[in-house]
Order: structure tokens, then sequence, then C-alpha cells
């Protein structure tokens, strides 16, 4: 069994997240987006490799989309109303909220300023969000009666996700984009331990390490607050909209704080909206914001205001003012404005496009506060999670490599890196399914206890005072037989069960050997022919037991006065003249020194016995 | 499998009590308590206005006058009925008599399926020798916290007045103070048939009730949680009320589905949810609701007013129609709207001829479904009459509402998807149209009161909470308006305001499955065996099933036989070191089994042993069958071997045994007896070219 990964997009790369994975037959689409840098085809996946004949419907089981950001949504429309799939799509319900807002947004800018040929309409949003079942976090959704998925909190934005999906034995976990530290407004993602084939992370910051948060909170206060008491205007344009809310809090805390009175001015439409929104969501942003709604909800901003204007004629407003600030979110898609001006040198003129040109005279403060996890924060999470793999998507290339290098040293774990249009196959885990009978699992959960003695005697100082003289284990091996029928699926019993189900009895194989031993007087002077023959025959079943417990150490050998067991091993004197186990030349025995001994086994100690059978023998020898 | 029904409940706010063992654990469902059972009590006179005080004046000296009456009276036994006769003191609780007979500790997993059926939780927690794990749904405990804060704060009222309790057991719990009770309340106090006089119980403190919420882990919808790695816990909406649920659960050997009280479509509530408990082994019907629909037609009261209405929640639905148009048909949805609508214009109705509208109902649903209402129909009559929510827990209520959009049915999640607000309380509460009060008594309140408005609090059993002081206020004012619910014994609930001159409306609102439903949904649920209640035996009729099942009865242990075999993941890693043989006479392959089993998450899983110990001491073989010595002289002779055969006769002429002698290549001797064998060899290589050769014959693991 396989897992196939076929990357689409955000290989190796920032941008149209995309990933489609074949699980034991099922196939699920992660994430559905677009690339932000680019006008033409490559905005989007490449759809047809999913399927030659376009019937996408068929060919995938579900689409799985994280969040809510354009580069992991954007391409859903397109997807669902032009290529016409018509399948479930499962997200979470923030996202299912916001979601349209975002698409939306993006449709006007392309359409109403930019002038494009629209890729969806209004409609085509309105009826593809018709198709989404909106999940809860840890819900547990059967997708068909093999495939199972559930989302687990990721942080990064309002209701963004990791998905885990599990189809037989093989299961995986897509992050999507997710943040390991909380911030002002979300807590840090949060996922169960689970036994994964695969994981597949996202690695924006695959070399960053970063500080305190605190400290980049400050600075960016400083900065702001400097610039509005010179007098001069900030713009914080964020193109992310969990950022707003984020960047909301901490100046409407800071203001508050230090009694300020400029005004905040909202960008109306997506803020205010995506503002209700967050209210009415409330559930899913932290632990510390959650615990205040009951008195106020943190969303209810007490400084804030609306106006109209986006962000970009207000940038060209007040560029050319450098009393002004204009701050930067921390990752800019390449292409866009932002990051031209993170690149730039102030001052600098900056082409919006074919005939606009900008002075840039302003202030410029880059925000460090990024919603996705740095370095340390996935190899935590790799390392918590243990997968059998690893694949790396949506960071750049060189940056990639040093994780995966880090990953494969550090952690052990496989990793890999497709760029995009590359297909990966996975092993996956696989178990044999069979029926277990009461009895069988009773007998393998109770316990099984074994006392082992350790010979004082044998041990040397060391080991006396740390070895304790008896050791108690209780080793739960299961055993049971497992059968297998005609048409009949595995089953699994005990011996005894097996034995009566078949009706048959058990059916003892034993071996046996009796044999001669010359044993000299060892001891001196006549004292031992006074002895009564028993208790000398005692004190020689003694000595034997004694060379036996020296030889075969790693055995228990008991000696129970009348014979010696080792195992199934029975040694015992044989008087008997006819022993039907004296095989071989069979005199008569008329030297008293000479004794003849019997053994009886089980074929499985049969090793055993021949070594102890020797061992018996050498007595001649060694005395 | 064993399951005990504790407890049959009686209708939406008082869900049954079930108890059940499954593979070795012990699952408790839902713990309730029977707050009916307060009409027993009077409510506490009231002072706080001047029709009331009068009343209370004329009310408590006829007490007072009743009281030396009844010394008199003391042999006759039975009294009429009157608000007289109502018990004057701190009421005590009815819990569920039957759960004390068990023992706490034994008890591993509690299930709480609605806010209702946590109220008698905190009786159960605050035993010290409690140690279960207790799961609901996040707006389940959370609504049922409030519930039982509210609870806890009204109590207070009966405390004030009647100061600390002296003991456990009150006067009026003596057995001649109850045999003095009228037949109503005596019903009440010992069951219908006489013989369930327990579980009354003290009030819990809010300390209880805090220490109770510590104790109760919140799920998810859908959330899969693991007891004792055994038990997957799911909990699925039931659409009675927000985050009421039913519970999927599945162990190594079974799974079950127990289905509550659900409704189809519901207005408020995100909707049942069946789909997720197909395919389950057994299915533990435990929607009573049908019952008491029937229950309703017999003993109906005649206190319904003039505006008084019969809803039925029985329709007569289309039974062949089949499959999931059945069951989703919005038949069921329109017809609560309906009712909704019909609640509001009667309300309007009375608020334009100078009566206000008391709303003492206490589902959550219903009442942000008419705030909405109430919303729309008096601004198109253009009548600006405050709305007022009184509880202790009104804002905390209304705030969380707000919050958990995930568990509200369709039409309200639409709302928020196209961007709408959820409710209009929201804009309501901000110009003015609502108001949120903790108390009556609060001086906010007294300071916007204005009448007529419409006020919505608790207690539904009209002995607890604002609505006792309320209805002192209006029960005169033939143009007011009491909005109660069905299935509480109206007579008996309004027997201390009487005379009653306010208008009376009597509702039921859709709380389980309609039984035609039933049929459909069993069909489309595929389970193997379904335990329904007896008491639907009759409405349930033949039914020609491919499922077994059978009927329970209050506190009768009913045997479910498990359905499979456990199932057991062998890893490949074991498997594969697996050696097959095939046995002689069957046609079957079997393999000696040794390794690590496991248990996680529900499923059993047999892992190879990494244990040295295990690997060094391979298990003896095992024969079985018996020899035929013919084969084996056969066996030998081809191992080049020179063996012949001797029968040894006992004395009695009886078969003892028989013997293989070997001379060639070396002396050996094989004696079978019975089922067992004795090779004696003096030569190694040949004992086990032997026992080889016996194995050969014999089948072995």
């Amino acid at each position: 069994m396989v897992i196939e990964c076929l990357v689409l997009g955000a290989g190796q790369e920032v941008g149209k997240s995309c990933v489609v994975v074949t699980i034991n037959g099922k196939r699920i689409m992660f994430d559905c987006g677009m690339h932000m840098g680019y006008l033409d085809h490559r905005r989007y996946p490449d759809f047809s490799l999913i399927s030659k004949s376009h019937d996408f419907t068929r060919s995938l089981s579900c689409i799985i989309i994280t969040h809510f950001h354009l580069d992991h949504i954007g391409a859903l429309p397109y997807f669902t109303q032009v290529c016409g799939y018509n399948g479930p799509i499962y997200m979470t319900y923030p996202t299912k909220a916001l979601a349209p807002l975002m698409l939306e947004d993006y449709r006007k800018v392309m359409v109403d300023r930019r002038g494009e040929e629209e890729q969806f309409s209004s409609e085509h949003i309105v009826e593809c969000m018709k198709k989404v079942t909106a999940v809860d976090l840890k819900q547990t959704i059967q997708v068909d009666e093999d495939l199972q998925i559930r989302a687990y909190y990721a942080g990064h934005v309002l209701g963004a996700a990791m998905f885990y999906a599990k189809v037989g034995d093989a299961a995986i976990v897509y992050t999507g984009d997710y943040n390991m530290t909380p911030d002002r407004h979300l807590g840090a993602a949060q996922i169960d331990r689970l036994q994964l084939d695969l994981v597949i992370t996202e690695s924006t910051y695959a070399t960053t390490y970063r500080d305190s948060k605190y400290v980049r909170e400050r600075e960016f206060l400083k900065a702001v607050h400097k610039c509005v008491a010179s007098g001069g205007k900030v713009l914080i344009p964020t193109f992310a909209l969990g950022r707003a809310q984020e960047l909301c809090m901490l100046l409407d805390d800071y203001w508050e704080r230090m009694n300020l009175k400029v005004p905040i001015y909202f960008s109306a439409g997506l803020t205010i909206q995506a503002n209700m929104y967050y209210k009415v969501l409330i559930n899913w942003t932290s632990q510390k914001v959650k615990d205040t709604y009951a008195t106020r909800n943190a969303f209810d901003f007490k400084n804030g205001m609306i106006s109209g204007g986006f962000s970009l004629e207000v940038f060209k407003q007040w560029a050319p003012c450098e009393k002004n600030l204009v701050t930067l979110p921390g990752y800019c898609v390449a292409g866009t404005v932002g990051h031209k001006l993170m690149s730039a040198k102030i001052p600098t003129q900056i082409r919006l496009d074919e005939d606009v040109q900008i002075n840039v005279r302003c202030q410029i403060h880059q925000l460090s506060f990024s919603p996705h996890t740095d370095a340390k924060g996935i190899m935590d999470l790799v390392k918590f999670l243990s997968p059998k793999h690893v694949i790396l998507v949506h960071g750049e290339k060189p940056k990639m490599v040093t994780l995966k290098e880090k990953i494969q040293s550090e952690l052990g774990i496989q990793c890999y890196l497709p760029a995009n249009s590359e297909s990966l196959c996975i092993p996956t885990t696989h178990h044999i399914k069979a029926g277990a009978s009461d009895a069988f699992v009773r007998s393998c959960l109770s316990p099984n206890f074994k006392f082992l003695k350790t010979n004082s005697a044998e041990l040397d100082d060391s080991h006396k005072r740390t070895m304790p003289l008896l050791q108690v284990y209780d080793d739960r091996v299961s055993e049971g037989i497992l059968t297998l029928q005609k048409n009949q699926s595995p089953k699994v019993v005990n011996q005894n069960e097996f034995m009566e189900a078949l009706g048959v009895e058990k059916h003892e194989v034993k071996l046996a050997h009796c044999f001669r031993v010359y044993i000299p007087d060892s001891e001196s002077g006549d004292a031992s022919d006074c002895l009564p023959s028993t208790s000398r025959k005692g004190s020689l079943l003694h000595l034997i037991s004694e060379k036996l417990c020296r030889e075969l150490p790693d055995f228990d050998v008991q000696d129970c006065q009348e014979h010696i067991q080792i195992q199934s091993v029975v040694v015992s004197f044989c008087s008997n003249e006819k022993c039907p186990h004296r095989t071989g030349v069979s005199l008569q025995s008329v030297d008293k020194k000479e004794v003849h001994f019997c053994c009886s086994w089980s074929v499985a100690d049969d090793a055993l016995a021949w070594r102890i059978v020797a061992s018996i023998k050498n007595l001649e020898l060694d005395t | 499998m064993e399951f005990t029904c504790l407890s049959e409940g009686k209708g939406y706010y008082f869900p049954p009590c079930h108890i059940l063992d499954i593979c070795g654990f012990r699952v408790l469902f839902d713990c309730p308590m029977d707050l009916s059972s307060l009409a027993i009590f009077s409510p506490v006179p009231t002072s706080s206005n001047s029709i009331a005080y009068n009343r209370k004046f004329s009310c408590s000296s006829e007490k007072y006058a009743g009281l030396e009456l009844n010394e008199d009276k003391r042999l006759k036994i039975d009294k009429p009925l009157d608000a007289n006769s109502l018990i004057g003191a701190e009421p005590h609780y009815r819990t569920v008599k039957n759960l004390l007979l068990w023992n706490v500790s034994f008890i591993d997993v509690v299930l709480i399926s609605s806010p209702m059926g946590m109220l008698g939780l905190p009786f159960l927690t605050r035993n010290k020798d409690f140690s279960a794990k207790v799961y609901a749904t996040e707006a389940t405990a959370r609504i049922g916290q409030l519930m039982m804060e509210d609870l806890v704060s009204m109590h207070k009222e009966y405390r004030q007045f009647y100061g600390a309790e002296e003991s456990d057991a009150p006067q009026w719990m003596k057995w001649d103070e109850l045999e003095l009770l009228p037949l109503e309340l005596r019903q009440i106090v010992f069951g219908a048939d006489g013989t369930e006089f327990g579980g009354w119980m003290p009030l819990y403190s809010a300390a209880d009730v805090k220490a109770c919420m510590l104790k109760v882990e919140c799920l998810k919808y859908a959330e899969e949680a693991c007891y004792g790695g055994t038990l997957i816990i799911q909990a699925f909406s039931s659409g009675l009320e927000i985050g009421s649920c039913n519970w999927g659960i599945s162990g190594p050997k079974a799974s079950i589905s127990y289905i509550s009280s659900s409704v189809f479509s519901s207005a408020a509530a995100m909707s049942f949810n069946y789909q997720a408990l197909q395919r389950s082994d057994v299915i533990l019907y435990s929607d009573f609701s049908s019952c008491n629909g029937l229950d309703k037609f017999d003993n109906d009261d005649n206190c319904s007013g003039a505006a008084g209405n019969n809803y039925s929640n029985l329709s007569s639905d289309d039974v062949n129609s089949e499959g999931h148009d059945t069951l989703l048909n919005d038949e069921e949805y329109l017809e609560e709207m309906e009712k909704l609508n019909f609640i509001c214009s009667c309300s309007v109705d009375c608020i334009k001829a100078g009566g206000s509208v008391l709303i003492p109902i206490a589902r959550i649903g219903i009442t942000l479904q008419l705030l909405e209402r109430f919303a729309v129909n008096l601004a198109s009559e253009n009548m600006r009459v405050p709305i007022f929510l009184i509880s202790s827990v009104a804002e905390e209520l209304i705030a969380f509402t707000n919050i958990i959009p995930e568990w509200l049915c369709e039409q309200w999640q639409d709302r928020l998807y196209s961007g709408q607000p959820l409710f209009s309380h929201v804009e309501m509460l901000k110009d003015g149209r609502l108001y949120l009060f903790p108390a009556i008594h609060s001086l906010k309140l007294l300071k916007t009161w204005q009448e007529p408005c419409i006020v919505f609090c608790p207690h539904w059993s009209l002995r607890l909470g604002p609505v006792v002081h309320l209805l002192l206020r209006w029960s005169a004012d033939q143009n007011s308006l009491l909005v109660m619910e069905e299935g509480l014994d109206a007579n008996l609930a309004l027997l201390p305001f009487k005379p009653m001159a306010m208008k009376v409306l009597q509702c039921s609102f859709v709380s389980g499955i309609q039984m035609q439903k039933s049929h459909h949904l069993l069909k489309i649920l595929q389970p193997r065996h379904v335990l329904f209640p007896e008491i639907l035996r009759q409405h349930i009729g033949p039914l020609e099933t491919v499922f077994s099942f059978n009927y329970y009865s209050e506190n009768k242990m009913v045997h479910i036989p498990y359905m499979k075999d456990s199932e057991l993941d062998i890893t490949v890693e074991l498997a594969c070191q697996l050696q097959y043989t095939t046995l002689k006479q069957q046609d079957m392959n079997i393999s000696r089994l040794k390794g690590e089993l496991m248990i996680e998450h529900g499923r059993y899983r047999l892992h190879l042993g990494n244990d040295e110990q295990v690997s060094s001491h391979p298990r003896p073989l095992v024969h079985f069958g018996r020899i035929d010595l013919n084969n084996l002289l056969t066996a030998l002779q081809k191992l080049d071997m020179n063996a012949t055969l001797e029968e040894v006769t006992g004395a009695a002429g009886s078969h003892k045994a028989s013997r293989i002698h070997v001379s060639e290549p070396s002396k050996a001797m094989i004696e079978v007896i019975e089922a067992q064998t004795v090779i004696s060899a003096a030569d190694e290589n040949i004992a086990s070219v032997i026992s080889q050769a016996i194995s050969g014959v014999l089948d072995c693991i």
C-alpha cells in the first residue's frame, strides 16, 4: 500500500497551495489556492494532472480547505464552477464564513480595478460556497465508509486548521499554514499525538528562529507613536484578514494605556464585515480572548472609526510625505507592491502599473510578527507527531533544503520537497484484520507473572547488592492460534478453544532415554557404604543438580528429592531392570557403582535434554 | 452488555436516565431531576406590589386558618385540593430514585445528552466516591451550568423566607404529614402507584455546581473521546435543544447508538444527525416523546383559558412515503413555526388590549425564535413595548447564544454565511427594545419597567423565580396572557394564583421523533438489534424488520448479546513471521501467533513482541490427532529404518499399547498409548528423525 502525493502548487514556492493525496484509493485535494504573483495560467494549479478526462467529481473523494487565505482557497470557485467539480468540500465554520468575503474582494479588485476579465463571478462564489460542509474542530467526519477526516486548531488565522485524514490503517496530516506560538487574538496550533505515515507541512520560515514577540510589538508601537506624535499619518495595510484584528487589538490596547486620542480608521468593507464574524466566532480565538467574552467582546474596539478607501489609494496620497509611516507585513508575495517596497531604498520611485509611478518618501516599518511558525515550531511539530515521512511545501527551496537535512539528521525522519507537478509515493502501514475470540483476549489481558530466583552464590559482590533475590516478571505475551479458512476472515483463538472447535485431542509426544553411569566412589573411606542407599542416591542427585546448575545457568534447575526437573526434562534414578527406555546394549549391572538414570522430556526440549544427558554421562569423567 | 433503565422520565424537562454495561465499563446516560414535582410546594408569598400584597394577605390568613383547621381534620383522608394544601416549606427536589440503588463508585462514564439531563449531576458528583468521567457537548455543559446556577439562585428566595433548614428530614416529610396531603399531591410524592417515595433531596449549593462543572469534560461536535483506550465516545446533534446530542459508543466488540429525544428539523438547534448513527450494532431507543404525547390526550386539563389551544405533536404523516424525504420533510418545522407565530399573534392581541405577556418557557431555542418573531411582529404593528428577559443568568445566556453558531439550525447558520447578524436580539438590546435583568427587584428594572410588556423569565414550574411575582401581579388582569407548556398539570401549577382572570395559552413543542418516522429512521440506520421502551410496545406494533429487538422497562436489567468477535489488527511485521501449516483433515491453514497485545483507540492491536525472552523460548509444539500406525511404519521405512510392530496387551487381554521397534540404523523404540507417544533412543539423531516422522503423521502446531 502506498500514499501517492501529487503536488499541484506550493511545491518549492509560496503561493497556490494545492496537494492531491491518494490514500488507499481515496483521493483528497488539500487546498485549492491561487498564486498572487501571476496573472496568466500559472496563477491556478494545473488541474489537468488530476484527471485527463476532466471528470474531477469522480476522481476526487473530497476537497479540504485549511483556511481562507487566497493562496489556499483562491482557485476554489474556478475549480467548482468552471472546471465542474461537484463533490464534497470541507472547511471550518470561520473559513466558510470568511472565505466569500476574501474571494469577492479579490474578484472586485481584479475586475473593477484592474479591468481584467473575470475568472469567476459573484454567483460562482455563492454557488461554490453552497457546496461546502462546515466542520468544527476535532469533529470526526466520515466522508465515506473508509475515509475519515478531522480538523485541528492551527492558529495562523481565524478558523485555520490542520487536517488529519485516514483511510484504513494509513493516515496523514496536512498542516496548511500554522503558528506554534499564540498571538494576541489566536491560540497556538494544537494537535493530538497520532500515528501517521506522512505529514505535509508548510515551511515559510524554514530557517528563521524568532525571539520574543513582545520586543517586536514594542518596536511597532513605538514607530507608530513617534509618527503620530510628530503629526504624521500611519498606513497599515493588512493583506491578511486576521492581521487587521491582531493589530487593532494591539493598537486599541496601547491607545487606552497611553490615553491617545488620535483617531484610528478602518478601511471600510472587508475589515468591518470580518470583525462581525470575529465577534460571533470568538470560540475560535485564543483562550484569553474567549474568557472575557461575557463582559466585553474583545472585538468591540473602542477607538475605531470607519472610513472608506483602499489602502493603495491612501498609499498613493501619503507616500510622498516623509512624515508619514507605512508598515509592511512580514511576508510579501513576489510581484506585489509590498514586495517592491520591501526591497527598495527610501526615497525611491515605484511603478504601480504601466502609467502610474509614485514617489515614495515616507518611512517604512517592516512588521516582523507573522502568523507562520518559525523553524523551531516546524521541528517541534514534526517531532511531536513523529510521522514516518515528511513532505515540505509552501516555502523557498534553499531554505527548505536546509530544513529537510535538519529533519533527516536530527529526527531521523525521511523528508521530501517535491516541486510543482511532481508526484511522490510513500509506503504505508497496514494491519491484517482478524477476529479474536473472547478467551484469547482475556488470556492476553490477564497478568502472567513469572518469578525468577537469583542464585546468590553465583553472583559476585557487585551484583549481589543490585540484584534482588527474587525477580517478578509480568510478560503478557499473547499467544494464540491464527486460523485461515476458505471464504472466512482470519480468526485468532487460544489453544484450548481451537482443539475444542476441531474436536481433537492433544497428543503428547515424548522422548525418553535410560542410560548407565559409572559412579566412582568419590567419598573417602567406607563411610559412604554405611549410608542408607536412598540418602546416598539423594546426595548424588543433589550433586548432579548442582553440576547442572553450574552448566546451565539460564535454566531453572529444580531439585525435587526424587528427581531433578529442568523445563520438561525429568531426570531420576532407574531401578527397573527392564526399563523400556533402555536401548542399546543391555548389560547386567554388576558393579554397585553403576547407576541407571532415566530421562524423559517432550519434543520441544530435545536439545536441552541431550545436553543434560551428556552432562550426566560426563559425571564419571569429572569425578 | 447489560442495560438498565433507571427512569423513563417525564417529557422534555425530565429526560430518561439509563445505565449500560459495555466492555466492562458502566455508562450512565443523563442525570436529570424532576422539577415538575416542585408543584407540591407553595411558592414564596410576596409583597412586591399592592395586588399581590392583598392577595398574599388574604392568602396567608386563610392559610393560618387552614392550619388550625388541619388540627381538627386530622382524620379526614382526602382533602379537597386548594392553595392551602400545598406544602409551605423549603422545597426538596426529586431525583432519579433508582440511581440511588447503584454504587456511585462503580460508574465509569456519565454521558449528558441535554442541559436538562444535567440538572441532577451535582448530587452525583458531590458524592466522595464519584470517580466517573463526565462527557457533555460544550454547549450543553455551558447552558446546563447556567440553568443550575439559576436554579440555585432562585431557590435562595425560599431559603431567605423559611430560614436555614434545621435537619435533613423536614416536618413535611414526616409520614403522618404526608398521609394528610390531598390525593393529587400524594401521587406526586409517592408516585402513581404509591411506591416511589424516595429520591427527595435538598438542593445542591453553588459550590456543588462549581465542583460539578470541573468534572465535566467538554466535547466538540462529533469529537472522538477515548475512554480507557477501549470506548470511543462521540456526540452528534439530536436537534432537541441547542447543544443536546445523541451518543455513539464503540468498543472493540460492539458499537452502540443512544438515541435520546430527537428532532429532525429543529426550529433553533442543529438538526438530528441520524446519518452518523448508521450501521451501529445496537440502538438504544430512548425517545419517549411519542408516548408523552399520547398521555396528553388522556388527561387533558380544562384550564387552558380562552385562547387555549391544543397542538398535537403527532401529525398524520404519510407513512407510505419512504426514506430521508419523510424524515426531513419540513412539515414539522413549518408546524412549529406556525405555533410560534400563533403565540406571537396572541401576544400582540393581548398587548393591544393593554395586557402584558408572561412567558415562563425554559427552552432556549424557543425563546430565541420568539424574540426573532416579536422583533418582526411588533415592528410591523408599529408597537413599542419593551421585552424583558429576567433571570440571574440572562446576560450570560444571551451572550453565549451569540458565539455558538456551530450548534444552530441551518437557517441561522445561513445568516452567518450571508453576512447578516445571527440574531436580531443584538440589535434589540442596543436600541432598547429588549432588556436583560438579573432579578425582578433590581433597581434598573424598576426604573425601566413599563406595562404592557413581554416578559421571559423562569421558572416553568411556576414555583420559583420572577414568574411567581409577575403571576401574582397579573393573575387578576383578564387582558394579560400566560404562555405555558403543555405536559405540566396546569390545574396544580396555577393553584396558588387562583382565581385566574389572566388568559392562559398552553402549547406543546416538538420534543421527539414521531412514531411513524421512527420506523423509517430504523430502516435507514440498519442496526442489528434495537432496544425499545416497553411502553412503546403497543405503538410499535408488529415490525417486519431485519434487526432483532426487545423491550425494556424501568429498573429491569436487559441483557444484550455481543454481535461479533473482537476485532484484532495484526501488524505486518508480525504477520510476515507467521508460519502456516495446513491441517490434514480440514481445509484450514493455521499458525501459532505470538506478540504483544495493545488496546489503542478502541482497537486491539497485536505487535511483534520485542522481548528477547519471548524469542529464546519457543513454545513447545503441540501435537494433536491420532497416530495411524501403518502410516508411521511406512514413514519410518521410507527413512531407511527397519521397524517392526508389537502390540502389548494388558493383564486382562485389553489393548494396552503399541510398540514399534527400530533396529536399523540404530536401536530405538516407539511406544504409542492413546494420546501419548514415547520415543526411546540412545542416539540423538535417530530420536530426532523419528520425532519428525511422528510429527509428519500427526497435526501439529
